[in-house]
């Protein structure tokens, strides 16, 4: 029966948080004017609170009900449909929630709500910045809940509901029409490459990233509104720290996720998606080291106001690709147009101009210094670190806007042909590669510069032992892999520049960590971080400028088609259970695997007599994992997965013998095609990376049936391979079927001798019924069927009937990727040092306890 | 002249450096036809051309060839750009599993003698973007 109630319930609370939101970003926009602050009157202010209160209540509510309907498996919601399935677990259903745009945005709207609340709750003393900053936060609210009303106002569609019906959004369905309260059993799913842990907590992370960098625009803003132009930066800057450092997170998770999930073989493939979340971190980044520089030195508060503005509104625009559809051509997993483009241009153009506009109107207003930085200042290099850091960002955004522009040409009438560049990989590198070594040598020498206070000579001597270390450690480095310790030769200039400048960075940051040990260590956020970014550097720069394909086709296969040229022959083809030469392992396929719940590891699908439910099965045998026994024959299982498969792949390096196996993912997807999750073999040193590119077909083609007729003891050849029959046996239990009283069931026992092993087949042959049932056994390793047919009790001779067919194989890819373990550990110590740095300039800023002299101070002056 | 100035040049060079580079390395649509010519004038940069299988009148796909039990890393087939220029394309790597259900194919690459190397494949499937229709045998009744 359809429950239309909790939809109803869902959607008008959208309608309340918008209303809500509305509500207060009004109130507090009354609150924030002069003559009402001045007044004392707290009527505006506290309406508007109850207000965004009532706003994050009813946001609350519809969560709730979105996940209600997603939890019940309420199919007679769309939403549910389209994203989850009855056999979804529970992680799994969370992340369904977020897989759509809607309950994406919904995300979103919650982490504003709970940052507006600690907003509102964590200036209580002090209640200068609430009013004008929770203004704008209300504001970006009202846009956000726009985008899931689902009303429609004559021709004009505004926001698209998580909570509408079936039969509403694809009513000329013929089912509807038969029965509008038809409600479909099972949902299409969550998309297979969603369904890893990465995908639970990664989105989570981004968002929250996303939503965090309205709090230091709203600052800015409010301070340009109100005219505090530079108290702002102070309660802001934990802030910043606190976005950066979540997006950060979440921008590492997602290039995890990718390396784990997705087959393109690396962590970052400059997809328009990716890069629509790098450009506003970068920028960000810059924002709160111009911010850094202006707490300490009063220079740069126009460039502060810059970076963190146009953080939010990269934000925005990073929104505007993902979601419009304006690069459905160009990547692969941007989101399909909804039909949002237009509010959601309106809602990037609004803040825009709102941002730009009283930027400019105020402009002259900002306090600047005059006095001229000296080259030997760290506040200097700390610029020209942001510059960087911005050009960097805007060579992605240039290049990331492509097909916006070929779309704005198009709009005015001009036809435009441009597309991404072909090889996305090496045009970015070229760019960022230098940006990578201008800020690892930048952080090094503005930190040294910073803490020394940037007397020439005590620079020179800070310099020395660094500089001594980085070259001693590069040389070594680089000589170790011309003797041929680490697998490549580094001799490309450009990497060694950035070795070198990597190096650098982390032993100057060291020395200033040595150094502040004595005196305050919890002010050396910054180094520790700048560690870890350096370290991010050159984990990047191992596990990409020496990723090594190791599956090389070595079949000695001739080429005599059309190129003789060198080509990437990255692909080996294995057949099961016959092993290949590849570099210097040798590696074979075993056969495919599933996930059955309660059994650790994976179990061979020889061993699953797989039933109608594709869900379950039996056991064909004792199910044993860790020397331990799961499951005896008979038993029913439940797979976790049906449609994932994993494929045995053994390793064995020919040289030391060590021997290891990995289970490489794949499953053919109807809608989607081959879809191949890598398996990884971690080490200190280096990561091997394994993904099957391509598979036999599901459907075998079996050969013509040959009937041999046996009597116990026989033995015959078989696809060659010697088979002995062994003689019959009466059995009990049938898989897959209930034997009634009179039923009789016996099953042939024929070993055959395989390459490694010997098998075991029995196929069986009842009378059920009064009728002749043959249960077939298939032996997928030798390509084998066998059919019991007849039994000939006068002369005990035995017919079994064999189809052969070709054995099993698949196609699979191999690459080494050293030491990108180390890019890993950076991003924790980056996030360390963001960490610090958070908690230092709360302590030393935005608490009551330090504004309160300053509260003073003013009075006396007053 | 103040060192912000000095920077503030630089700044700008570099950002212009950046605008040419990234120009010059942006790809173009073009059709076989575009890919020809710059082939034959030596220019051997990437393009991307957008078509579809050839397809015969049963709407068997044409020209399609791939034995990964000869060689996983050969792949050929034919694509119709949207001149309905047919063209022999060649991609050393495994066939992509849903190729035949494609509605359209973008392919990156270059010509060279008389076929285009691939280097890149994107699919796109009807399914992969329009909503399945729900199936009347999930009924439940």
């Amino acid at each position: 029966m359809i429950n239309t109630l909790i939809g109803d319930i869902g959607h008008t609370s959208v309608i309340v948080a918008f209303v809500a939101a509305v509500v207060s970003s009004y109130a507090y926009f009354m609150a924030s004017r002069s003559k009402v602050e001045l007044s004392g009157d707290n009527s505006w202010r506290n309406l508007a609170r109850g207000a965004f209160y009532v706003h994050g209540a009813a946001v609350m509510m519809i969560i709730f009900s979105l996940f209600n309907i997603i939890y019940e498996h309420r199919y007679e919601y769309y939403y549910a449909w389209s994203h989850s399935s009855n056999h979804l677990p529970v992680y799994y259903m969370i992340s369904c929630f977020w897989e759509g745009q809607e309950g994406s945005f919904l995300l979103w709207i919650f982490w504003h709500v709970l940052l507006g609340f600690v907003l509102i709750n964590s200036y209580k003393k002090n209640k200068v910045w609430e009013a004008p900053v929770m203004a704008m936060f209300s504001f970006v609210q009202l846009f956000l809940t726009s985008m899931i009303l689902g009303v429609v106002i004559g021709d004009v569609k505004i926001g698209s509901s998580p909570f509408i019906l079936m039969r509403d959004f694809m009513p000329e369905a013929p089912v509807f029409a038969m029965d509008p309260n038809f409600v479909p059993t099972d949902g299409t799913g969550l998309n297979p490459l969603l369904q890893n842990y990465w995908m639970v907590i990664h989105p989570p992370t981004l968002f929250l990233g996303f939503a965090a960098t309205l709090v230091p625009f709203a600052f800015a803003m409010a301070g340009l509104w109100k005219g505090k132009f530079t108290e702002w930066v102070k309660p802001a800057l934990p802030w910043a720290h606190f976005a950066a450092v979540v997006l950060g997170i979440g921008i590492i998770m997602g290039a995890y996720w990718a390396y784990e999930t997705l087959n393109f073989g690396g962590y970052w493939n400059w997809d328009p998606v990716e890069n629509a979340v790098y450009i506003p971190w970068l920028i960000l980044v810059g924002g709160i080291h111009t911010m850094i520089a202006y707490r300490r030195g009063k220079s740069g508060l126009k460039a502060t106001y810059i970076l963190v503005i146009a953080s939010f509104l990269l934000i925005l625009y990073a929104t505007f690709l993902t979601r419009s559809g304006i690069l459905g051509n160009a990547s692969v997993h941007s989101f399909t147009d909804l039909g949002l483009s237009g509010q959601l241009f309106a809602y990037l153009a609004v803040f825009a101009v709102l941002a730009i506009g009283l930027l400019v109107y105020r402009w002259k207003f900002i306090p600047t210094t005059e006095k001229e930085l000296s080259t030997y200042n760290g506040e200097f290099w700390v610029f020209i670190g942001a510059i960087v850091l911005c050009l960097a960002a805007f060579q992605v955004l240039f290049t990331t806007s492509i097909p916006v522009y070929n779309s704005f040409l198009g709009f005015i009438g001009i036809e435009s042909n441009a597309a991404l560049p072909a090889d996305q990989i090496e045009h970015y590198t070229k760019f960022q590669l230098w940006g990578g070594v201008a800020i690892a040598i930048l952080s090094g020498v503005a930190q040294l510069l910073w803490w020394r206070k940037g007397e020439k000579e005590s620079f020179a001597d800070a310099l020395t032992l660094p500089a001594m270390l980085t070259l001693l450690f590069a040389s070594l480095i680089i000589v170790l892999s011309k003797l041929g310790v680490l697998n490549d030769t580094i001799d490309n200039p450009a990497y060694i520049t950035l070795l070198v400048a990597g190096l650098f960075s982390i032993f100057a940051n060291l020395s200033i960590i040595l150094n502040l040990i004595h005196k305050k260590v919890s002010l050396s956020g910054g180094a520790v971080a700048h560690i870890g970014i350096a370290m991010m550097l050159l984990g990047i720069l191992f596990s990409s400028g020496y990723s090594n394909i190791i599956s090389e086709n070595t079949s000695g296969m001739v080429y005599s088609r059309e190129f003789p040229d060198e080509l990437n022959r990255d692909n080996v083809l294995l057949w099961r259970n016959a092993p290949v030469q590849m570099d210097k392992y040798t590696v074979s396929y075993h056969g495919q695997f599933q996930e059955v719940i309660g059994v650790p590891g994976y179990v061979d699908r020889e061993l699953l007599f797989l039933t109608a439910d594709p869900y379950k099965a039996i056991a064909r045998g004792q199910i044993v994992a860790n020397e331990k026994v799961y499951f005896d024959t008979g038993d029913t299982l439940e797979l976790l997965s049906p449609e994932n498969t994993y494929y045995e792949v053994k390793y064995k390096e020919r040289e030391t013998g060590k021997a290891f196996t990995l289970y490489p993912r794949a499953q053919v997807n109807e809608n989607m095609g081959l879809l191949a999750s890598p398996d990884i073999k971690h080490s200190v040193s280096m990561d091997l990376y394994t993904h099957v590119s391509g598979l036999a077909p599901e459907e075998k083609e079996w050969g013509e049936l040959k009937e041999y007729v046996l009597s116990a003891g026989d033995t015959i050849i078989l696809n060659d391979y010697v088979a002995i029959f062994n003689g019959i046996e009466q059995i009990k239990q049938v898989p897959g079927v209930k034997l009634a009283p009179g039923d009789i069931a016996v099953q042939a026992d024929m070993k055959i001798l395989g390459e490694t092993k010997n098998y075991h087949a029995h196929p069986v042959l009842m009378i059920k019924d009064q009728m002749m049932g043959r249960v077939p056994e298939e032996v997928a390793d030798l390509g084998l069927r066998l059919t019991f047919m007849n039994i000939d009790t006068e002369n005990d001779k035995f017919t079994i009937g064999v189809n052969a067919t070709q054995k099993d194989w698949i196609i699979l890819k191999a690459m080494e990727k050293p030491f990108v373990s180390i890019l890993w550990i950076g991003t924790i110590v980056m996030s360390i040092g963001f960490v610090m740095a958070i908690v230092r300039r709360k302590d030393e800023g935005g608490s009551p306890r330090a504004a309160k002299p300053k509260q003073a101070r003013k009075a006396q002056v007053a | 002249m103040k060192k912000t100035h000095i920077i503030g040049i630089l700044v700008i060079a570099v950002a212009i450096v950046i605008i040419m580079s990234s120009v010059g390395d942006a790809s173009t649509y073009v059709s076989f036809g575009e890919a020809m010519e710059l082939a034959e004038e030596g220019n051997d940069t990437k393009v991307h051309v957008v078509g579809r299988l050839k397809k015969d009148s049963q709407g068997h796909i044409v020209g399609m060839q791939y034995d990964p039990l000869i060689d996983p890393n050969y792949f050929t087939f034919t694509l119709v750009d949207t001149n309905r220029v047919e063209q022999q394309v060649v991609y050393f790597n495994p066939k992509p599993q849903d190729f035949e259900r494609s509605e359209q194919v973008v392919i990156t690459g270059s010509m060279q003698k008389n076929v285009f190397v691939a280097d890149k494949i994107l699919l796109k499937c009807p399914s992969k973007y329009v909503e399945k229709e729900v199936q009347q045998n999930t009924a439940s009744l």
